[in-house]
């Protein structure tokens, strides 16, 4: 019995009594053969590629073809999102896409004054309430967002009378929303690192709490910090729900209302939003797999 | 209890002083974010769940409540069931077909963050920019529609003319298509550390007493995997049951209970409809409180083999 085990681990090679055609140890967990994986990872690449590639592909479209003939290709239209004379149409998208970048900052502000030092003071002096803090960080999954906005819009009517109606106060709503993105990667971290025991040691070590903050427990949180901005940002671009019902031009409402006029303008820049959140998001992926490599006793030696 | 225990040292630390004052100086820490969720969080839940059990003119009734005998809305309701059922069971499905076929890869090599981004894109930055990809696709001008009719000949296919009422991606049931594409991805995020957390000791186990690999997924696999299962797919369902943002830049008019709730809250020509939102926003929500507490229930099975 016990002769068996180490066959099953040392993969392949050496196993003289079972006789498959070559390679491989026989597979006796869940993972399923290179091929059949490969099969089905290719079967969904191509059925998840396809209305991209459509999409890309339409971008390149030059005027619609009369019947029976073949669509003419160029790259007329990313000539027109640049050209001055088109600035009208585009108004929208390019109003949107600023304030979404500003309400992205504000955001990422209300996530790193608010929810951050309240995450890091009951870990520190709280650690009963740190359920409390999950629980309520995770509320606005639960609730749907069109839901939220029915009470957002009277709650708007007192923010427009106090801030003025600006579309930056959206930040507000929104920073609601980023919350469970925020809080996990944030969350996470905090578990892997005793904030309590190295906020000790500075502190027996002289520092002040200013000291410790800023020199001990923000480095270490730097990771789940900066996953947090990252995925914060993300969900900020691809708001829609919020600023459509609070009637403000955001990137997406700016995209879905440019669309009605240019298809093609809406879609190049669909497209590319896409593309630059998957390299934003690869970058967090980056962050947590490099993660593992690194023994944190050194980054603690280095910080303070 | 042993966490609470850990930070005593910590406020003693600080010296002989004063520990009480300290503490309700701390407390005093936490107001900022607790003000920001009442007025942000608490405030508009309590309003819109609320607003339904007011009038246009701001006195208590129940009158709003006759929302529910509205036969559109009945089917509305039903409709947006109905399509969070399908795309949930086919995106589970799906899901953790893909699942498995990642448990073949490197889970730190560029395949699988490559796989992890993009599934995070389309589960959570998809709306309205998967929808314009799939007007291309599927659409009324789409690649595949257009293929279908100028190249096979189909002048009135499956997409162009979906159950007598035109293209197939502009009504309720087509929405499946793109709903997909936020569901599979979703399926993957959550259900992938489920899959991952079948530890090869029980394959090995299952293969020395004498197990096949069918044996390994009816009494190990299936049984250790259905609670993760189930609650992915009721986290599916309920992801589909509250999205917006796709279904409204495809149909203009109603169709989902989302759809009604924009239309309620838009209508400048019927008073009281704005307090039928309200009615349709605690429909929602008592719907996603049942779901949630049957999918806190099967995460509580599920952790039970994670660690």
């Amino acid at each position: 019995m016990t002769a068996a085990l180490p066959r099953v681990g040392t993969s392949g090679a050496e196993s003289p009594r079972v006789s498959r055609p070559r390679s491989a140890a026989p597979r006796v967990g869940a993972t399923p053969s290179k091929v059949t994986s490969r099969v089905i990872l290719i079967i969904a690449g191509v059925l998840f590629l396809a209305p991209l590639v459509s999409m890309a592909a339409f971008t390149f479209h030059v005027g619609t073809p009369a019947a029976g003939q073949a669509q003419a290709l160029g790259f007329q239209n990313y000539l027109n999102v640049f050209n001055p004379a088109n600035e009208l149409t585009y108004d929208p998208l390019f109003q949107g896409i600023q304030n979404s970048l500003i309400i992205a900052l504000f955001t990422v502000v209300i996530i790193l004054v608010l929810l951050l030092p309240a995450m890091i003071l009951i870990e520190l002096q709280f650690p009963k309430l740190r359920r409390v803090m999950e629980f309520i960080c995770l509320i606005p999954i639960t609730i749907p967002t069109v839901v939220l906005v029915v009470g957002f819009v009277p709650v708007y009517r007192t923010v427009g009378q106090i801030f003025g109606a600006t579309p930056y106060t959206l930040a507000f709503a929104i920073g609601i929303i980023c919350l469970p993105y925020a809080f996990r990667p944030i969350a996470a971290n905090l578990a892997g690192v005793d904030v309590v025991i190295l906020s000790e040691a500075a502190r027996s070590l002289g520092a002040s709490w200013a000291n410790v903050l800023w020199r001990v427990i923000l480095p270490n949180l730097r990771r789940g910090i900066l996953s947090a901005i990252l995925l914060t940002i993300a969900v900020v671009l691809g708001e829609y729900t919020i600023a459509s019902f609070l009637s403000q031009t955001t990137f997406q409402t700016g995209l879905l209302q440019v669309n009605q006029t240019d298809p093609y303008a809406g879609i190049i820049f669909a497209l590319f939003a896409m593309i630059f959140v998957f390299v934003l998001l690869l970058i967090i992926g980056r962050i947590g797999t490099v993660r593992g490599g690194r023994p944190s006793p050194r980054r603690k030696s280095r910080t303070s | 209890m042993t966490a609470a225990a850990t930070t005593a040292p910590a406020t003693t630390t600080r010296g002989v002083g004063k520990p009480s004052r300290r503490r309700g100086a701390v407390w005093l820490g936490l107001t900022p974010f607790a003000i920001y969720v009442l007025l942000f969080l608490a405030i508009p839940a309590v309003l819109a769940v609320g607003s339904g059990f007011f009038s246009s003119t701001g006195s208590f009734t129940f009158a709003n409540f006759s929302a529910f005998a509205d036969p559109s809305l009945q089917t509305d309701y039903l409709g947006t069931l109905g399509l969070s059922a399908v795309t949930a069971v086919l995106g589970a499905v799906i899901g953790a077909l893909i699942c498995l076929a990642l448990l073949a890869t490197s889970p730190t090599g560029f395949l699988r963050t490559a796989i992890d981004s993009a599934s995070s894109v389309l589960a959570q930055f998809g709306g309205i920019m998967l929808a314009f990809a799939f007007i291309t696709l599927v659409g009324t001008e789409g690649v595949i529609t257009q293929f279908l009719q100028n190249n096979l000949g189909l002048t009135n296919n499956i997409l162009n003319s979906f159950n007598g009422q035109g293209t197939a991606l502009y009504q309720v049931a087509g929405l499946a298509m793109p709903y997909l594409y936020f569901q599979i991805p979703l399926m993957v995020l959550t259900f992938m550390p489920a899959m991952e957390g079948l530890k090869a000791t029980w394959g090995e186990a299952n293969a020395t007493l004498g197990g096949t690999r069918f044996t390994y997924w009816t009494r190990v696999g299936f049984p250790i995997l259905a609670p993760a299962f189930f609650g992915s797919l009721i986290l599916l369902f309920a992801n589909s049951f509250s999205s917006f943002a796709t279904a409204a830049a495809l149909i203009s008019q109603g169709g989902l209970i989302s759809l009604d709730i924009r239309n309620s809250l838009t209508s400048e020509t019927e008073i009281g409809q704005q307090n039928v939102a309200g009615i349709l926003a605690l429909e929602m929500v008592v719907t996603m409180i049942i779901v949630m507490w049957v999918y806190s229930l099967l995460e509580r099975r599920a952790s039970r083999w994670r660690r």
